[in-house]
This record gives C-alpha cells, structure tokens and sequence, in this order.
C-alpha cells in the first residue's frame, strides 16, 4: 500500500463562501464546504452545475473572485507544490513517444518524495501495458495511466473530474476497483461525477450541486434516497391533488391535464396503495427520474431551461 | 535542472519520426545531393562542399530549435500544460528543459554533418570547428524563443506547415542555399537582417572566414529580444485562457 505523508492537518478540503464568474455566468455561486481527511466524497451533478469549476479551485488551477479556498490549511498551490494533491483532469491525453513506466518515472522525477513507481502501477493495475508507448493506449488504459501519474506524487488528496465519462461498462468497473484501493489506503479522495450509481457505490459522502450551488449535502444513502426519485404517471381525472400527497411511498404530486405525475420516495409502495385506492386509474408508468429531474425537484425549479 | 526529466525530453525527440526526418535527415540528403554533384566547384568563393556543410548546418540546426514549437504545441493540445501546472515544475524549469533538449538535437545534428562533411573531403580543423561551434549555439538563441513563439500560437494541425515553410523561407533569405543578393543592394542587406545569415557566416568560419561582425551580435540580439518578448506574452495569454 502507498503511505500517506504526514501533511495532513485539520481539514483536507475547505472553501469559505466560495464564488467564480465568468463574464455574466456565475459558474459558483457561494459554496461553503469541508472535507475531512480520508473521506472519498462525490461532487455530484448535471453539466453546468459548477463541479470542474469547483474543482479547478481546489487545484490552483483558477483562483475563486470571493471566498477562500484551504487544501490542508495551506493555499492550494502550495499544496500542490508539495506533492500533496494529485489530480487528473476532465480532459487530457498523455504526451506522446514515451513508454507508460518511462512517463511516469518523468512525472515522479519532479517531487521531492514520490511514490514507488511500482507500486503506483500495481495499484492502478497498468502492469501490462507499463513498456507500452502511451500513444498506442485505449481510452480506458489512458485513464488508468492518468490516474496513475495523479498518484506518482504521493498525495494526500486525490482529485477526480469525470474520470470515466470516456470509459466503457468494463473500463468503468476496472478503473474504480483502483480507485477504491487508492481509497482504502488512507488517502482522501473527490471526484465529480454525474452518475447517481457512481456517486452511491464509490463516494462515502455525496455532495449535491447545481447551478453553483450545493443543493444537498450527505451521506450516499441519504442522498440517493432523495435524488433516486421515481415518477409514477397515470391518467386520474377529478382526483384531490392533496389526497395523493397523503399516500403510502407518496412525496409529491402534479397535475398534468387528465393525468397526473407522482413524485414516490418508495414507488412500490405507491403503487399499490394508489391502485387500492383508485382503480379506475389507467396508462400508468413507473420511471426513474433523471438527475435533472431530481435537481428540478430539490431545488424547487421547474423552468429546467435554466439547468441546461 | 532535472537531469531524468531532460532525459526523457530527448528520448521523446528521438523517438519522433518527423523530427528525425527533418531535423536530422532532410540536411543530410541535401547535402549529398547538392555537395556531391558539385564537388569540385566553387560558390562564393568557398568550396562548393563547406558552403552547403555551413548551409545544411543553419537549416538542421534551426529545425531541431524550431521543432520544439511542433512539440509545444501537441503538449497544449492534450492539456499537458494544465497536467504540469499540477506539479512542482515552473514554467521556466519546462522551457528550460525544452531548450536544452533542443540544444542537444541541434548538436546531433551539426555532428552528424560533420561526419558526412569529411566524408565528402571537407577540411575540419579542430580550433574551426570549436569557433564554429560557439557562434552557433549564441546563433540559435533568436530560434529557441521562435519555437517556444510558434507553440504557443499555433495547432499541432498548422504547425507543421508553418515549421516547413517558415524555417525553409528563412533559411533562404539567410543564404543557406547559396548566396542572396550579390554582396551588396537591398537584398544582401534584408539577408543580413536575418539570424539564418549569422548561422551560416558561422558555418564559413570552418574556410576561415571571418567571425561576427559587429552588426551580426547585434542582429542576433536583436531578434533574441522581440522573439522572447513575443514568446513570453503568448506564454502569458495562453496560460490565462485555461
């Protein structure tokens, strides 16, 4: 297992009233937020919701208009210039005409206190293609590859931006295997996603955001609970909309024309106890809700122009 | 300086197809050609051989500087800057490296040139050659700034037109194909006005010819300065964009 150096103090992660601004858009509107060290949190969200923005300031990569940002009680660049974060970024490709094991001997060359290079790739499972030349790689080895050169410093704190939106089925399950031993071995980790089920099954901790904003802020059963609304639809003319919101497994309801929409904590439940009650209710349709859709609900905004 | 860092700089170079071709191949081939076929003439008054050495010396030695902007400007493109700005490494540590591994290639290439220079009879002598040396590399500063210039400027899709027929342009007017412009008027003047004539006069010093004049420190200088003011300002815009 890779050890953690001994940089930790209070906080991992702190912002203070956090703003960003580009031109008229507010991409971060006021975030306050604090993870603790060895906690593997999601910064879950639609696009847009400002997750790379966030995350950009935690890396240094930006700087916030207002607010403060702490990695380790120290300004992020510093923290970087210790070695103490490791990042791999939404978007990026490995330089060229360099074998996988040479890339990253590079990379750790320029810490005072890296990693072993061997361990780094056994953790991030590259063992295989390590004497491959990085410009012959999948998608997915790509990755695996980036997340080890995040690791090469030895960080404390490793940071994810959609690390597996260029991955397939099987790329996804490789790739968070590693990234759980990462986990595992103390380190504390954030990734933005926007993937429920990625969130759920990896994150200890899911941090909601949309338009700039944390909308919930929980443990991953909690907000899954929230946010994996399902919808039952069913056409159910002259029905009390107040009636419906009493039933079983019921949070909220909505009246379409003839038909209406049921928003269901449990929708099994609600279910049965709406056909129990209303038998004459007909085309109905059980579905999961959208992220979007989730948002909409939680934020209370139901222009869901303005998330696009 | 990190010495496993530049290391991997140069084995990336090398491992570069298209850099061994124009870098390092392409003067070559040209001076066989050109020197081979002409052996026994004389251009400027200079053996028709040493002329095209000299020649073939500025435009290898000018690619191998200015190829660092092709190199740049893929590392951009990936986002390696962006991966850089997450480690400890400055900027001027990066820039640092890829002069240096540019300095290297542009050796390798002068050598390689050099052996094919005796091969073809060309006299060397060791305090010429070592004069010759030393103008070069101050010769080639004004084309490390245009490399790290055009990187910052340019798409690895652009560049390489851009490197060809800028660098080919250049080296023309600078005279590394033959004389231009006589040895006085307007053109001699504006191929004096390029760093590329400096290099090959550098190159000349192997006949002993004479060393810079006055005028060629200050064209070189002068060039230096626009080129790593220009260059630091591309630096800055592109970094803020990110």
């Amino acid at each position: 297992m890779v050890t953690t150096q001994t940089t930790t103090a209070a906080a991992g992660i702190r912002l203070t009233g956090v703003t960003k601004n580009f031109g008229p858009v507010r991409a971060v509107d006021g975030i306050d937020l604090v993870v603790a060290p060895g906690e593997t949190v999601a910064l879950l969200g639609p696009n847009g919701a400002g997750k790379s923005t966030t995350i950009d300031m935690v890396l240094g990569l930006n700087s916030p208009d207002s607010g403060d940002v702490r990695v380790f009680g120290m300004a992020p660049s510093d923290a970087v210039k210790i070695g103490a974060i490791g990042a791999m970024l939404q978007t990026g490709e490995l330089i060229r005409d360099l074998k996988v094991r040479e890339l990253l001997h590079m990379m750790a060359s320029l810490y005072p206190d890296p990693a072993s290079i061997d361990e780094v790739i056994e953790i991030t499972g590259i063992g295989e293609i390590a004497d491959r030349i990085t410009n012959k790689l999948s998608g997915g080895q790509t990755q695996r590859v980036r997340a080890a050169i995040a690791l090469i410093s030895n960080p404390d704190l490793l940071v994810l931006d959609e690390p597996t939106v260029a991955m397939d089925v099987e790329g996804r399950h490789v790739f968070w295997k590693s990234i759980r031993n990462i986990a595992a071995s103390g380190k504390t980790v954030v990734f933005a996603t926007h993937y429920l089920e990625e969130a759920d099954t990896y994150a200890d901790r899911i941090v909601l955001m949309a338009r700039g904003r944390i909308v919930a802020d929980g443990p991953a059963t909690e907000i899954k609970a929230t946010v994996g609304l399902r919808t039952i639809r069913a056409t159910l003319p002259t029905v009390d909309l107040d009636e419906l919101n009493f039933l079983d497994g019921v949070k909220s309801s909505d009246r379409r024309g003839e038909g209406v929409v049921l928003h269901c904590i449990d929708s099994d439940l609600a279910i049965r106890a709406l056909l129990r009650a209303y038998p004459q209710a007909s085309d109905i349709e059980i579905s999961g809700a959208g992220l979007e859709q989730a948002f909409l609900l939680l934020t209370g905004d139901h222009d869901s122009e303005a998330l696009s | 300086m990190n010495l496993t860092y530049l290391r991997y700089e140069l084995l990336r170079t090398i491992r570069n197809r298209r850099f061994f071709i124009f870098s390092l191949g392409f003067p070559l081939v040209f001076f066989y050609l050109i020197a081979g076929s002409n052996k026994n003439q004389q251009l400027g008054g200079i053996p028709f051989a040493t002329y095209y050495l000299a020649g073939m010396a500025s435009f290898g030695t000018m690619m191998a500087m200015v190829s660092n902007g092709a190199r740049i400007a893929g590392e951009r493109s990936v986002g390696w800057n962006r991966q850089l700005r997450l480690t400890p490494m400055t900027p001027r540590s990066y820039f640092r490296a890829k002069v240096a591994s540019s300095y290297m290639m542009a050796l390798i290439s002068l050598a390689l040139l050099f052996i094919a220079g005796l091969t073809m009879g060309v006299q060397l002598t060791v305090p010429h050659v070592l004069h010759m040396l030393g103008l070069v590399i101050v010769g080639l500063i004004p084309f490390a700034a245009l490399g790290i210039l055009i990187g910052h400027k340019f798409t690895p899709d652009s560049i390489g037109p851009v490197l060809g027929g800028g660098v080919s342009v250049l080296a023309f007017i600078g005279g590394a194909w033959g004389p231009v412009g006589g040895t006085h008027g307007f053109m001699h003047g504006v191929s004096q006005a390029t760093p590329t004539y400096w290099l090959v006069q550098a190159g000349h010093t192997l006949v002993g010819g004479k060393a810079w004049t006055g005028s060629g420190w200050l064209v070189i200088a002068a060039w230096t300065v626009v080129l790593t003011v220009l260059a630091a300002r591309a630096y800055q815009r592109d970094t803020k964009r990110v």
